[in-house]
Order: C-alpha cells, then sequence, then structure tokens
C-alpha cells in the first residue's frame, strides 16, 4: 500500500514485510499484538487480514518461548520474522537469542544454520519510562554470531529486510521508536541496500559526527548548524553495528582528524566506546583533537519531558561539544 | 607489573642512548639505586630507580636510542607483593554531575546528555596532538614550543603548519651523532650546543628576564676564610664559592618566589632550595647539576658535594635526579671569570644567581676610599614570577649572609 | 722523592689527572698553569690537595700563587719536600 502523501519510516517497514511475505512463502512473522492489534507502534496494521493468521501470529507475553520458536523453525528451513516490542522486553529473550540463536552454527559445525530476522523497537523519546525506552543494540552488537543493524533512514528501513532475511545468520533489526513517524528525505531510485557498509550521510571536513539509528537527524541537524560557523562535519551512519565498518569511519577520521560519537546508549562500555577505541588504534597519530562522545545520561531514562530530553543527546550538546573539540567555545 | 622507564633528564631531552645496564633480570632494586647509564647530550648519567621490586626483564639492549618515557626494564615483586598483602581496594570515587546509581538518578535532571570530560590537571608536558606531532617532526620544527589555539590549548596541526611557515621557526636540535662516533663516557661536543641552544633559546623566548646587581664586600668573608684554611689541610679547606652558594641558598629561603619552577603559566614554588651549579667542561660544553637543601648543608659537607659533582660532572658521571631536581641556578666565575655575569634562567626555573670574580677594588669604608675584595652579585629572574624589588632583597641578603661568614 | 725531575714527574701527573691534555702538551717553566691548562678554581684546588697528599707538603693559602708555574712549583716542592 503505497500512500499518496509522503512515505514515513513506518510505512517503509511495513512495505518491506509485505514484501517479504509476498515474495516468500517461507516468511511468517511473530510476536505480542502484531496482528489483531496492528503492532504496537502499527508497522503490521493490516498484515493479519492480508496474510491471515498462519503467517501473522499474535503470540503470548512470552518472549523467551516464541524467540525460541522462532530459532527452530528458521533450523528447519523457514524464514521467521520475530517482533519482539521494545528492546527492553527483548532481556526475556536474551538466552535464547545469545546462547542458541547466536551459536548454533558454531557448535553444529556449520550444520544448521539460524536465518531469523528479530525486529525490536528502540530509544527514548516518547515519555514511556525507564522500562521501555532504553537503547540496548550495543549490548547486542557485543555477541560474535549475529547481525546487528539500525536502520535510520526511509530506504534501509525499506529495504534492509530482504538482504537480512537473505541472510543464513540470525539478525536483529533496531528501530528507533523516534523515527516512525519521520517522513524522509528518501530516494525512490534505491530499491536495494547493502546489510555490510556504514554510509556518510554528509560530507565535511572538520570533524567526523559518527552515529546511528535515532541520533543521525540529529547529527545531521548539529552538521546543518555548524555549516553556519563555518565548521564542515562528515556525519556517518554506522547502519550495521555488528560487524562494525571501521573502513568508513577511519577514512573519514583521517581525513577530519576529529570525531565525536554520537550514540543514544550509555556511554560506559558502549559502542561509542567500541568506536572511540577501535580510532585510537588504528587512526591515533592521525588526529588533532581528542575523541570525544555525545551519549546520554548514565540514568534510567526518565519520565518527566524535561527531564527525558535532558538525558538525551540533544543538537546542541553536539554543537557544543564539536565547538570544544575545535578549540572555538 | 610496573616498568622503569627513560627519565627526562632536564626540559629539552627527548631520547637517550642506553649505555650500560648495572642490574640484571633477577636483581633486586630499592629506591635511589643505579640501575643503568644513559648517554645525554649532558654526557653519560647514572640514573636511579625510585621504586622497589625485582628486575624482571631487560626491554632495551645498550646501544639503542630511546625516547623520553619508553620502558627500559619491567618490574616485579615491590612491597606489597612480596609480602603477599592483597591488592590495594580504592574506595569508588564520587562522579560529580555524572550520577551512576539508580538513587542518583532523578536528582540531575539538568545534566548534559554528554557528560563534560573530567578535568583534569595539566600535564608538565605541552599538549600537542598526534596529528600535530607527526607534522611537526616531517617539518623538523618543535612542537612543544608552540602557542596552542586547540582545545585545552592544545598545539593543532594547523599550528604546527602556520608556525613552520615564519621564518623565525625554532628548528629541532640536530640529532645525536651515530653512537660509533661518540666516545663511551664523554661529551658529544656539538650535541651539548644543540642541548645548551635549545634551552637557552626557550630561555630566552619565554621568559621575561630581569636584571639586576650589586656589589658585596667579601672582605669579612675573605678574612674569616683564610682563618679557618689556615689550620687545616687542603683537603678540608672551603673554597669562597661554597660561602656564595650558601650564602645564596640562605637567602632564597626569605625569598621563595625565586626558588621553583614556572609551569603551565604558574609558578610552583620548590619545597627544598636545590640548587644547580653551573660546571663548564672541559673544552667547552656546561651542565648545571643540582645539589638538595642547599641551605641545610653545613658548608664542609657543601664543598665536599660540590667536589664531588665538579669532579662528576667532567667525568660523565651525573645522576638522572641531580639534572631534574634543580629549582634555581647560581654560576660563580671564580677567580680567573669575568667581573660579573648576567645569566640566562635555565627553565622552567625561574631565577639564575650569578657571581663575577673576586677582586680588589675601590670601596668607600667611613667616607674613605680603601681597597677591598669585592664580588659582583647578579640576579636573572623571571619577570612572570615576581618583580626587581623581590630580587633586590635577595641580593641585599645574600649580602647581609656574606658579613657574618661565621653563622654560615 | 727530593729532587727537581722527581717532583717534575709528580706534577705533570697530577695536572694530566685534572687536564687530560697536560700529558702531551708542553707547558713553559714560567706559564701560568692555571692559564696554559685553563684550570678554574676548583681545578687548582685539586692540584693543591693531591700535591700535599703524596708529598706532605704543607701549602697554606697564602702560598698558593708560588704554585701558578711549574718552575714556581718545583721549587717550592724543593724548598718544602722533606722526605
Amino acid at each position: 500500500m503505497t500512500g499518496a502523501g509522503p512515505l514515513t519510516y513506518r510505512e517503509a517497514c511495513r512495505q518491506a514485510l509485505i514484501e517479504a511475505l509476498e515474495s516468500d512463502p517461507r516468511v511468517f512473522m511473530m510476536g505480542e499484538d502484531i496482528g489483531a492489534y496492528g503492532g504496537c507502534y502499527a508497522v503490521t496494521k493490516g498484515l493479519l487480514e492480508q496474510f491471515g493468521p498462519e503467517r501473522v501470529r499474535d503470540t503470548p507475553l512470552a518472549e523467551s518461548g516464541f524467540t525460541g520458536a522462532g530459532i527452530g523453525a528458521a533450523m528447519v528451513g523457514m524464514r521467521p520474522i520475530v517482533e519482539l516490542m521494545t528492546c527492553n522486553f527483548s532481556l526475556l529473550a536474551l538466552d535464547q537469542i545469545m546462547n542458541s540463536a547466536a551459536t548454533l552454527a558454531h557448535m553444529s559445525g556449520g550444520q544448521f544454520a539460524v536465518p531469523l530476522v528479530i525486529r525490536m523497537a528502540t530509544g527514548a523519546g516518547r515519555r514511556v519510562a525507564a522500562q521501555h525506552s532504553h537503547s540496548l543494540e550495543g549490548w547486542f552488537a557485543h555477541i560474535p554470531g549475529v547481525k546487528v543493524l539500525a536502520p535510520a533512514v526511509i530506504e534501509d528501513a525499506r529495504y534492509m529486510l530482504g538482504p537480512a532475511l537473505a541472510d543464513p545468520n540470525p539478525v536483529l533489526i533496531f528501530e528507533h521508536v523516534m523515527l516512525y513517524n519521520d517522513t524522509g528525505p528518501h530516494d525512490p531510485s534505491v530499491t536495494e541496500v547493502d546489510i555490510s557498509s556504514a554510509a556518510v550521510r554528509r560530507e565535511g571536513s572538520d570533524v567526523t559526527l559518527v552515529t546511528y539509528g535515532g541520533s543521525l537527524r540529529k547529527c545531521l541537524a548539529a552538521a546543518g548548524q555548524l555549516a553556519e560557523e563555518r565548521i564542515s562535519a562528515d556525519v556517518i551512519d554506522l547502519r550495521i553495528l555488528r560487524p562494525l565498518d571501521s573502513a568508513t569511519v577511519l577514512e573519514s577520521v583521517r581525513r577530519t582528524r576529529r570525531c565525536v560519537i554520537v550514540d543514544e546508549a550509555w556511554r560506559s562500555g558502549s559502542i561509542a566506546a567500541e568506536i572511540g577505541m577501535r580510532i585510537a588504534e588504528e587512526a591515533f597519530f592521525d588526529l588533532d583533537a581528542p575523541l570525544r562522545r555525545v551519549c546520554s545520561a548514565e540514568v534510567p531514562v526518565p519520565y518527566a519531558p524535561a527531564m527525558e530530553d535532558a538525558a538525551l543527546p540533544q543538537v546542541d550538546d553536539i554543537v557544543g561539544t564539536v565547538r570544544q573539540l575545535l578549540g572555538k567555545s | 607489573m610496573r616498568e622503569f622507564r627513560m627519565p627526562a633528564l632536564g626540559a629539552d631531552m627527548e631520547s637517550g642512548v642506553l649505555a650500560q645496564w648495572l642490574v640484571k633480570p633477577g636483581s633486586a632494586v630499592s629506591p635511589g639505586d643505579i640501575v643503568c647509564v644513559v648517554e645525554t647530550q649532558k654526557g653519560a648519567i647514572e640514573v636511579e630507580i625510585f621504586e622497589d621490586g625485582v628486575i624482571e626483564e631487560i626491554l632495551v639492549e645498550p646501544g639503542t636510542e630511546v625516547p623520553v618515557g619508553q620502558p627500559l626494564a619491567r618490574l616485579d615483586g615491590g612491597p606489597a607483593a612480596a609480602q603477599g598483602a592483597a591488592p590495594e581496594l580504592k574506595p569508588m570515587e564520587p562522579q560529580a554531575g555524572r550520577p551512576a546509581d539508580v538513587q542518583a538518578a532523578p536528582r540531575s535532571p539538568a545534566a548534559p546528555a554528554g557528560p563534560p570530560p573530567e578535568p583534569r590537571a595539566r600535564p608538565a608536558r605541552a599538549l600537542v596532538t598526534p596529528a600535530a606531532r607527526r607534522r611537526a617532526a616531517e617539518l623538523d620544527v618543535d612542537p612543544e614550543t608552540m602557542t596552542g589555539t586547540g582545545i585545552d590549548g592544545s598545539v593543532t596541526l594547523a599550528d604546527v603548519e602556520v608556525a613552520a611557515r615564519r621564518p623565525e621557526s625554532v628548528k629541532r636540535p640536530p640529532q645525536e651523532l651515530a653512537p660509533e662516533a661518540r666516545p663511551a663516557r664523554g661529551f658529544d661536543k656539538s650535541a651539548m650546543r644543540a642541548a645548551i641552544a635549545a634551552a637557552m633559546q626557550r630561555s630566552k623566548r619565554e621568559i621575561p628576564h630581569y636584571y639586576l646587581g650589586q656589589a658585596i664586600d667579601f672582605s669579612a668573608a675573605q678574612g674569616w676564610l683564610e682563618a679557618r684554611n689556615a689550620d687545616l689541610p687542603p683537603a678540608s679547606r672551603l673554597m669562597p664559592a661554597v660561602l656564595l652558594l650558601k650564602a645564596a641558598a640562605l637567602s632564597l629561603r626569605a625569598v621563595p618566589d625565586l626558588n621553583g619552577h614556572f609551569v603551565d603559566g604558574a609558578f610552583r614554588p620548590g619545597k627544598d632550595i636545590n640548587v644547580g651549579w653551573v660546571v663548564a667542561l672541559r673544552g667547552g660544553g656546561l651542565v648545571a647539576p643540582a645539589i638538595n637543601g642547599v641551605d641545610r648543608l653545613p658548608l664542609p659537607d657543601l664543598m665536599s658535594a660540590l667536589r664531588d659533582l665538579v669532579q662528576r660532572a667532567r667525568a660523565g658521571g651525573l645522576r638522572a635526579s641531580e639534572l631534574s631536581s634543580g629549582t634555581v641556578t647560581v654560576t660563580s666565575l671564580g677567580e680567573r671569570g669575568a667581573d660579573r655575569v648576567m645569566g640566562v634562567i635555565y627553565p622552567p626555573q625561574v631565577a639564575v644567581i650569578g657571581f663575577g670574580r673576586i677582586a680588589s677594588r675601590p670601596w668607600v669604608v667611613d667616607g674613605q676610599v680603601v681597597a677591598r675584595p669585592l664580588v659582583d652579585a647578579s640576579l636573572a629572574a623571571d619577570h612572570r614570577v615576581c618583580d626587581g624589588r623581590l630580587g633586590g632583597l635577595l641580593l641585599a641578603a645574600i649580602d647581609r649572609h656574606l658579613q657574618k661568614p661565621g653563622e654560615l | 722523592m727530593s729532587s727537581p725531575a722527581a717532583h717534575m714527574t709528580l706534577i705533570r701527573e697530577i695536572l694530566a689527572g685534572i687536564a687530560p691534555e697536560a700529558a702531551d702538551c708542553d707547558i713553559p717553566g714560567d706559564a701560568d698553569v692555571r692559564e696554559a691548562l685553563d684550570l678554574d678554581s676548583m681545578d687548582f684546588l685539586n692540584f693543591i690537595i693531591a700535591l700535599h697528599e703524596q708529598t706532605g707538603v704543607d701549602i697554606p693559602e697564602t702560598d698558593y700563587p708560588q704554585l701558578f708555574t711549574l718552575d714556581g712549583a718545583i721549587a717550592y716542592l724543593g724548598q718544602h719536600d722533606r722526605s
């Protein structure tokens, strides 16, 4: 269903699911409230009617159980798409993801693949407090054996699912909750994307902003503000958090010689820490300023709107950090 | 596991050649032990260690040139390990503005999303970014002397590029000669000249010197010396220089602003009065190793220390700590020197006290011109730290002390 | 050890220990050794100390000027060395 208005991120996700269900009979969906209710974030609205309860299955509130069922189905040849309502709830399925999905190919000597896709919502900003707002994709990016995708633009929301389903490894897709209503811009001529490389979303020469997911828009806005001060920022969308495309990041940092990593997750032990360390290891002698990170405050995401906003990376924080790095604050 | 590293033997040392190990794996060491000899632009220096432990592994072979800060040997054991004590547990430090605990969470709504980097004390060395440092090496300029425009005043790539385009930009001192061209325990004259040049250029570039001079009647001191030395064998006799040195050190007690280091835009007073004594080397060059706590040393001890220091300075047996502990410098030209000297401050110190030749000259006593042994005392001091009035107090104090030699 | 030649040898040895170039340079007997060998006050004191320790001759400070030249030093030792 292609609407007349601009394509939203939500609609792009929905179109991707429809295409997958239409094009491959092995594909089916499982998750909480994805059928009759149409999805907690309305991504799966209408799919139950279109594809029937065999392929769009409402599950009990039992993440470990239905994720395990998805793993088993994948092992025997299906292409399941499991939806975990938010990544906070994914912890109930962590054992299945980490101890089963990520390890079976390894432990079976390659006899079993687990071509499973798990979608989940991530991130803060919707005033839904600490149990529904965290960014845990960095944790999953720690696990060898899975791929972790973070679509931040319409094209990726629309086209990452295809290669994810085609991949023999379990693939986790983190959709940021603040992006569902996002309308672009997007390039209609793009009809496929890879799930291996980071993308330069804006080119610049003075500083590299490395980000992903929901923080990409903030970085692009910050880069726009910085341009008015004649500070030119390269903005890199990591897209894939595991395996990381270090080459793109390093190429940019070697050009700009400064780097700010923007990550809505907490900074300690984060994917932002990992990127910073890779830069320190590989591009130390190219740096013309210390590395910096803009991350969320190390608190459970607050409920009160003012406090939630204060706890998250904001455009002003990014701009201020860049100015400081350039000795202009 | 601890590491013993190449020390910086003075502000301008960048590397040294490990000449000789005096310990081997398995050797037990304790603070103050001399563990190796390092050849520097100031000659062969005996380097002490300041930790307890056992040398576990030697990391650098003799003859290797090693940058300052690079590990030379690994140390194991130490007091804690030797006694089988548990590793020290440190209490968690509270992190201002960075609540890490649930109970602390709601209390800082205004905390910025990206906590600011923790404030840190500025390191003693200049902040030079890695890219700037590499570019400076390519351009053969010294980034540590440049003004930084980057974060925390760091010297950035652009600063290096701009500085390198200026004609007066300071080139690095030439690299040392190849090891085989160097005598084992002698001095490489060109290297020493380069080291002096670098230190003195930095001094004249960075330090706004002011100069004061005062003629001092040395007759009381001379009379006291002659009377004292007359009954003593030559080895126990004191030289005039010892009185000058002691008088200068005692005077610095009253004027502590001249004793210390100027680092990172601020004066840090020295805890002790460690006087760097300028030793001219035969055939050119000089070195200013320090005697620590000069103001507390009795004259005979000071004389012995001075003789020992001069001997080792010329033979190439100075210790690492002697080259870096000086908080002020004193130079005395001796009996064959010029009448007066206006010194150049050795950074990061803030003062150099000079004494010219002691010579018989006219002096007015009770309205009569009489011949007296006089010594011209001078002070070159850092105007960033203090003013001439204070410097004048120092010279006056030296004069007072020299009039009462029995109390030195 | 009281002959001028023996004193000469001793003086040269001591001076060579202080200023290595003294070993192979010819210093005129009436030249000031401090000038000729660039000896400073400390070097000269060390010279006196060594002479005293090796000959037993007591050399008061007031006599130092008599030892500024080789000739003077030999004469001084000849006069005072009773060994």
